[in-house]
């Protein structure tokens, strides 16, 4: 289990004015802002949970998730993961958990993956028959076969991230913190890693911490979200929980040929251009049928589709809603 | 210890990746080793007895120095560490049950030693065939060739753990050129890299001997070339024991300390 209580971090960051001037004044005396990166964060997270942690850049994801690695230090408040304080207990800690850093390698660049997956065996102290088998489940799943003889240089981005997944979870570790894990992969190798590690959480437990910036990994992994913005948790929940909070409108996209329809009360115009409307309908105030039967009435429709908020713009939304 | 036996091995392999970087370093060490020979023996054609080591005493110096490069010179720069402590890199390896000083020092002593002995045999081979008086002379006796052994082992250690200090200065600043170039200057000119510490001036050297920079490479290649022997080698290693230790100390506390105050860089 994962409890934070009243983290708080702040860091120090030098600034100036852009210019040569304020260049050679920094030279002598510097002024540093401070940002609190995160104020006052607590959450709870039990064994098994998959949690989906959300957050415009530099909300303070990444500080949470290196707070909670033991990489951090945080200015006050208490963290604790299964007893043990991460920066305090650094070592014992990060042998139960296992990270991966989307936009860092751990991989020896020059050599082949197989041979850094060893020294990870070895670092953790795997026993060899256990570390066979996980290797060949990993390898089975995430179909790494001969790209193991391959260094990591010569992989292409998605192989080297199916390669760092392998290699963070070689230890068998009990939670499993993806920092933006899916970053520049492309849709083939999302679904892919999204179903490995919907299996991984089904079949061995592993508690999975997520942070990403693809709505979709959060809808297909996760059953919960903490949403984190200017340093705070602003909401806890559950997908559904989120939805709440995101308008009812619906979007009609019109195709017609002929004279444009005059809209009506209810209907928004949110882009124009010859033979095509995007038109806003707000339900409370007109149904989506009756918008298609006053537009129908007017001119010839051609294709209209409807759709509803995206989770996409539904955390837009919360972002807007709450000013972060 | 058999996690850093394998960050030694894999540091091993990977080193010894890069060829045509052990080729051209053999090739300057070839060209630098004869070009500093022949400028010392233009001295002592002058006069012989001017000088405080003996030309064979001095040709030993340097081929050997030439050999094992590698383990010695302060230049030789760990470019993964400096890249991951800037980058930010470095928080994998703070996600791993090792402790990052025994960590890096494993990476960096590998790192020396697997370009040394993949560099070491072509220069020795030349160098004890080369015609005299340029060749390499064997140690005087089998002692001091077992205190050579042993001190260049101090010495690596001490080259290691003081480089170390220099990568963990590396958490307060941004940029590592700075730093790395004045003491690649400082601590290469007063190990005896580019002239060895009998030929400075008495004053300077008398306090220059007892720095840390003298347990590094001065020690073992004036005891394989005979310049220092039997109670002077002996103490010579005292002193590069005494150095290692309190490297090792400063570095360790200096580590805690950055690691309490670190920041990973670029999110």
């Amino acid at each position: 289990m994962i409890t934070l209580q009243n983290i708080c971090k702040t860091f120090r960051v030098a600034k100036r004015q852009a210019g040569f001037g304020h260049a050679v004044k920094a030279l002598f005396s510097r002024e540093y802002e401070l940002v609190h990166a995160l104020q006052d964060v607590s959450f709870r997270i039990y064994d098994g949970e998959m949690v989906g942690y959300i957050g415009p850049n530099g909300a303070g994801k990444s500080t949470t998730i290196k707070i909670m690695c033991g990489i951090l230090t945080p200015d006050s408040g208490v963290c604790d993961v299964d007893g043990r304080t991460p920066w305090r207990e650094r070592v014992a800690h990060v042998r139960e958990i296992g990270v991966v850093f989307g936009q860092r390698s751990q991989l020896w660049w020059d050599v082949p993956i197989i041979d850094s997956f060893e020294l990870i065996r070895d670092i953790y102290k795997v026993e060899n028959r256990l570390f066979q088998n996980t290797l060949d489940e990993l390898a089975a799943l995430l179909d790494l076969g001969e790209i193991l003889k391959t260094p990591a240089r010569s992989l292409s981005h998605g192989q080297r991230m199916r390669c760092e997944i392998a290699a963070s979870l070689l230890h068998q570790p009990k939670t499993l913190f993806l920092d933006e894990p899916t970053i520049g992969l492309d849709a083939t190798a999302k679904i892919a890693f999204r179903q490995f590690i919907k299996k991984l959480n089904a079949e061995h437990g592993t508690t999975v911490i997520l942070t990403t910036h693809d709505m979709q990994d959060i809808e297909a992994l996760t059953g919960r979200i903490l949403l984190i913005g200017n340093g705070r948790i602003l909401l806890d929940g559950s997908l559904a929980d989120l939805k709440k909070h995101a308008s009812e409108s619906k979007t009609l996209i019109v195709e017609y040929v002929g004279a444009m329809p005059a809209l009506c009360d209810g209907m928004t115009l949110s882009e124009a251009k010859e033979g095509r409307i995007v038109v806003t309908v707000d339900p409370s105030a007109l149904s989506v049928s009756d918008a298609i039967i006053r537009l129908a009435a007017q001119t010839e429709l051609l294709d209209v589709s409807v759709s509803g908020a995206s989770s996409e713009e539904m955390v837009a939304a919360l972002y807007k809603e709450y000013r972060i | 210890m058999k996690k850093y036996r394998a960050l030694f091995r894999i540091r091993f392999i990977n080193a010894l990746q890069y060829r045509a970087a052990a080729v051209a370093g053999m090739t300057t060490q070839f060209a630098w080793g004869f070009m500093e020979i022949f400028a010392f023996a233009a001295f002592y054609r002058v006069s012989r007895a001017a000088f405080p080591m003996t030309f064979s005493q001095t040709v030993s110096y340097i081929w050997m120095q030439q050999a094992f490069l590698a383990l010695f010179m302060m230049w030789f720069w760990e470019n993964d560490i400096a890249d991951a402590v800037v980058s930010g890199g470095i928080a994998y390896e703070m996600v791993r049950p090792l402790d990052l000083y025994s960590r890096w020092f494993c990476q960096v002593a590998a790192n020396r030693l697997a370009r040394a002995l993949l560099r070491c045999a072509p220069i020795l081979i030349v160098a004890f065939l080369v015609p005299e008086p340029y060749r390499m002379s064997l140690p005087p006796d089998l002692t001091q060739l077992f205190l050579f052994l042993l001190s260049t082992a101090l010495s690596l250690g001490v080259v290691v753990s003081f480089s170390l200090l220099i990568y963990i200065s590396l958490f307060y600043m941004l940029s590592p050129m700075g730093v790395r170039i004045i003491v690649a200057v400082f601590s290469d000119f007063l190990a005896g890299a580019i002239v060895p510490l009998p030929f400075f001036p008495e004053s300077l050297r008398a306090l220059v001997e007892m720095l840390p920079f003298a347990a590094m490479q001065n020690m073992p290649l004036r005891i394989y070339s005979g310049n220092i022997a039997g109670a002077d080698a002996w103490q010579g290693i005292a002193l590069q024991l005494f150095w290692l230790a309190a490297l090792l100390l400063a570095g360790r506390f200096a580590m805690d300390r950055a690691l309490k105050k670190v920041i990973v860089q670029g999110g």
